[in-house]
């Protein structure tokens, strides 16, 4: 009978064993089990800010007064606006609001002090980037009550009788690019490229280590085939895959989802093709490190994380401390959001994509030559 | 030695060493391979047998020693190498989710083969593969896998074919086919480096290679390797041989005693101690004994157990 006992403890004990022994000895699984709860808690706990403050902003001031000082002061004390320096005219305006180099521009009319003090209720301008409606939401919530705040400092003795209904002067929020702050506009031109990361980095992350577990690798490399034909040869597969998704995103955008398409999508399909490049450089080169399938895998999950995090696609970037928009910087798809949002609902050209180009193609040649380096010719 | 000279080996190479780590896999191997001929390679599992082969087509950098395979340094030209070399690997290495043609035709792209629709074809009817051509090589069984493989690893017509354990798993038959084919092969000139465990392969090869713990401990004919080791051997015929051998092993002249179904074979460097204890033990036993030629099996566990006990002796 006790023969026959169905839980045996030392059986079962055995079993314990093992499995610890086996995890012992697969030290990247080790790696990321004290690893990614680690990262992870830094950057929910530390760079992960909904409430984002310090956001730049640029003045565009063709007056300049007590009050209008004053007003750009409170501004600054309110921490939600960080004022990164003056613009000479709307149009630089414009073009720093379409490449992401600023959240907000204040615009301070000719004449502006002027109006006011003959009771003509003038108004400032502040121009946002509406993009992401969280990212500015609160900051723009916070403005009429330091318009208050200015006007109980600076509109006093003479001037109070300027004070009351309608007040002296007011700010004219225009929120450009989402005028009706719909989220869903900026989270879905920001899935292509979670979705792309993640597909192309898994896929190709196997690309090789499957041909190494297989067994099929030492035949590979018995051929007489060079390390560039086989990485690039791989890959080629996996653009087409990318582009297939891209499409499927970009149609569910248009007709599901009802995003305004202001750029041209052919600038979008090239601006994925660069991003796919760059991913699959980084599953690749996963790959030939990568000992084996579940490595290349853990280390795609460790890589997808700060993507996902980081890159100002689920928190605005601007809000994020500065070692977190650093390490955000470092990530292509960071610039691929700016970009694909910038084409698609910014209507971006040329001039303003480029400096999300840039940084990608660096980002992809930069890879692939690790990956071809770290490319083994033997089995050694 | 003249260029003419070192033409006539296929392989050539001297002080192949080779780690892996604090692990010394191959230490000072030098092989000599002839045009034409089939090379046999022997040893225990785990004796460099593999590391050696690949050494010598380029997988693998040796730490020390050089050579050269087809008149190609193996350092520097693997390229070339790597061309004219057919190499079927110890496991199987073909795409398990291709079809047969699929694996075949990848092989003769990755060669870059003149007339390369005709070349498959011609493969798959040579062995026999034509009407399975289209099934998934990993639904093979291991003869079939085993049979592909070489079609495969001929495609690109080497001169140089290198085979790791190519028969392991293999039913005897097609064990047999197997050598068939190799040995025409070679009557077509093309040499030949094959490792394998079986006796019956050994003596099929033209020479022969035994190494243990990544040494080389003899190389030559089958019969240069059996004289060399001036081994001679008794068999002792009869039941219960297990208690005899227990017997026998501590007795002056017994080096070895290896039982053959219901034969002992007991042999011994001492020609004359090993016959004075045999006729005695066989006497008082019962037993009828008799004087055999030593065997290639015998050389290869005295050789095996003489570099163990050199290795073993030092702890």
């Amino acid at each position: 009978m006790s023969r026959r006992n169905p839980f045996s403890t030392v059986r079962w004990w055995s079993i314990v064993l093992k499995e610890f022994t086996q995890l012992r000895r697969d030290r990247l699984t080790f790696a990321m089990i004290v690893g990614i709860p680690i990262v992870q808690m830094i950057i929910f706990g530390y760079g992960i800010n909904t409430n984002p403050k310090h956001l730049d902003t640029a003045i565009i001031s063709a007056d300049s007064s007590n009050i209008t000082r004053s007003f750009i002061e409170a501004l600054q004390n309110s921490s939600y606006f960080r004022i990164v320096g003056t613009l000479p005219n709307e149009a630089a305006g414009r073009a720093a609001l379409a490449q992401g180099k600023v959240l907000f521009v204040i615009n301070i009319p000719p004449g502006f002090t002027r109006r006011l003090l003959r009771g003509e209720h003038p108004s400032l301008l502040i121009e946002a980037d509406a993009t992401d409606p969280t990212a500015t939401a609160n900051a723009l919530a916070a403005v009429n009550g330091i318009v208050q705040s200015v006007i109980q400092q600076e509109i006093t003795g003479p001037l109070a009788v300027l004070r009351g209904k309608p007040a002296p002067f007011s700010v004219a929020v225009h929120p450009l690019y989402n005028p009706e702050d719909i989220t869903q506009y900026n989270v879905v031109s920001g899935l292509m490229g979670v979705i792309l990361t993640l597909t192309m980095v898994l896929m190709t992350g196997l690309a090789i280590t499957r041909e190494r577990e297989r067994g099929t690798m030492e035949n590979l490399l018995a051929m007489p085939s060079t390390p560039i034909e086989v990485m690039s040869g791989k890959l080629i597969p996996y653009i087409g895959i990318g582009l297939i998704q891209a499409t499927i995103i970009l149609l569910a955008a248009r007709y599901v989802f009802q995003v305004p398409f202001f750029g041209n999508v052919g600038a979008v399909y090239l601006s994925a093709l660069l991003f796919i490049a760059a991913n699959l450089t980084v599953g690749i080169t996963f790959s030939s490190l990568a000992r084996n399938q579940l490595q290349a895998v853990q280390l795609g999950i460790f890589y997808f994380l700060p993507n996902i995090l980081l890159s100002g696609f689920m928190f605005p970037f601007k809000g994020m401390p500065d070692w977190a928009q650093a390490i955000g910087n470092l990530l292509p798809l960071t610039y691929f959001n700016r970009l694909v949002r910038g084409i698609l609902l910014k209507g971006n050209g040329w001039a303003n994509s480029w400096p999300s180009v840039w940084p990608m193609m660096i980002f992809t040649f930069a890879l692939m030559a690790v990956a071809v380096a770290s490319y083994r010719r033997t089995l050694d | 030695m003249t260029a003419e000279a070192s033409s006539n080996y296929a392989i050539d190479v001297r002080g192949l060493n080779k780690h892996f780590g604090d692990k010394y896999v191959v230490r000072d191997v030098s092989l000599r391979v002839r045009r034409g001929e089939i090379f046999g390679f022997l040893g225990p599992n785990g004796s460099g047998k593999t590391t050696t082969i690949r050494m010598v087509c380029g997988l693998l950098k040796p730490d020390a020693g050089a050579g050269t395979c087809l008149g190609y340094d193996i350092g520097r030209e693997s390229a070339e190498i790597k061309r004219n070399v057919g190499y079927m690997t110890q496991r199987f290495s073909f795409w398990e989710d291709l079809t047969i043609r699929e694996n075949l035709d990848f092989v003769a792209r990755m060669y870059d083969i003149p007339s390369r629709k005709a070349a498959v074809e011609e493969a798959l009817q040579g062995l026999g593969l034509k009407e399975r051509a289209s099934q998934l090589a990993g639904g093979l069984s291991g003869g079939w896998k085993q049979r592909m493989a070489l079609a495969a690893c001929m495609l690109h017509q080497p001169r140089l074919l290198l085979l790791d354990e190519p028969t392991a798993g293999v039913d005897p038959r097609a064990r047999r086919d197997f050598w068939d084919e190799i040995q025409s092969l070679a009557a077509r000139g093309i040499s030949v480096l094959v490792s394998t465990h079986y006796m019956d392969e050994a003596v099929r090869c033209h020479k022969l290679a035994y190494i243990a713990w990544g040494r080389l401990l003899t190389q030559g004919s089958a019969a240069e390797v059996i004289t060399g080791q001036r081994l001679s051997t008794w068999a002792l015929y009869g039941q219960r041989l297990a208690e005899l051998q227990e017997v026998l092993r501590n007795q002056p002249g017994v080096e070895q005693t290896v039982t053959f179904g219901d034969t002992l074979h007991v042999s011994g460097t001492d020609a004359e101690a090993l016959r004075q204890t045999i006729e005695s033990t066989a006497h008082s036993a019962g037993l009828r004994a008799e004087k055999i030629d030593t065997g290639l099996e015998d050389v290869f566990i005295h050789l095996m157990s003489g570099s163990d006990r050199g290795d073993g002796g030092k702890s």
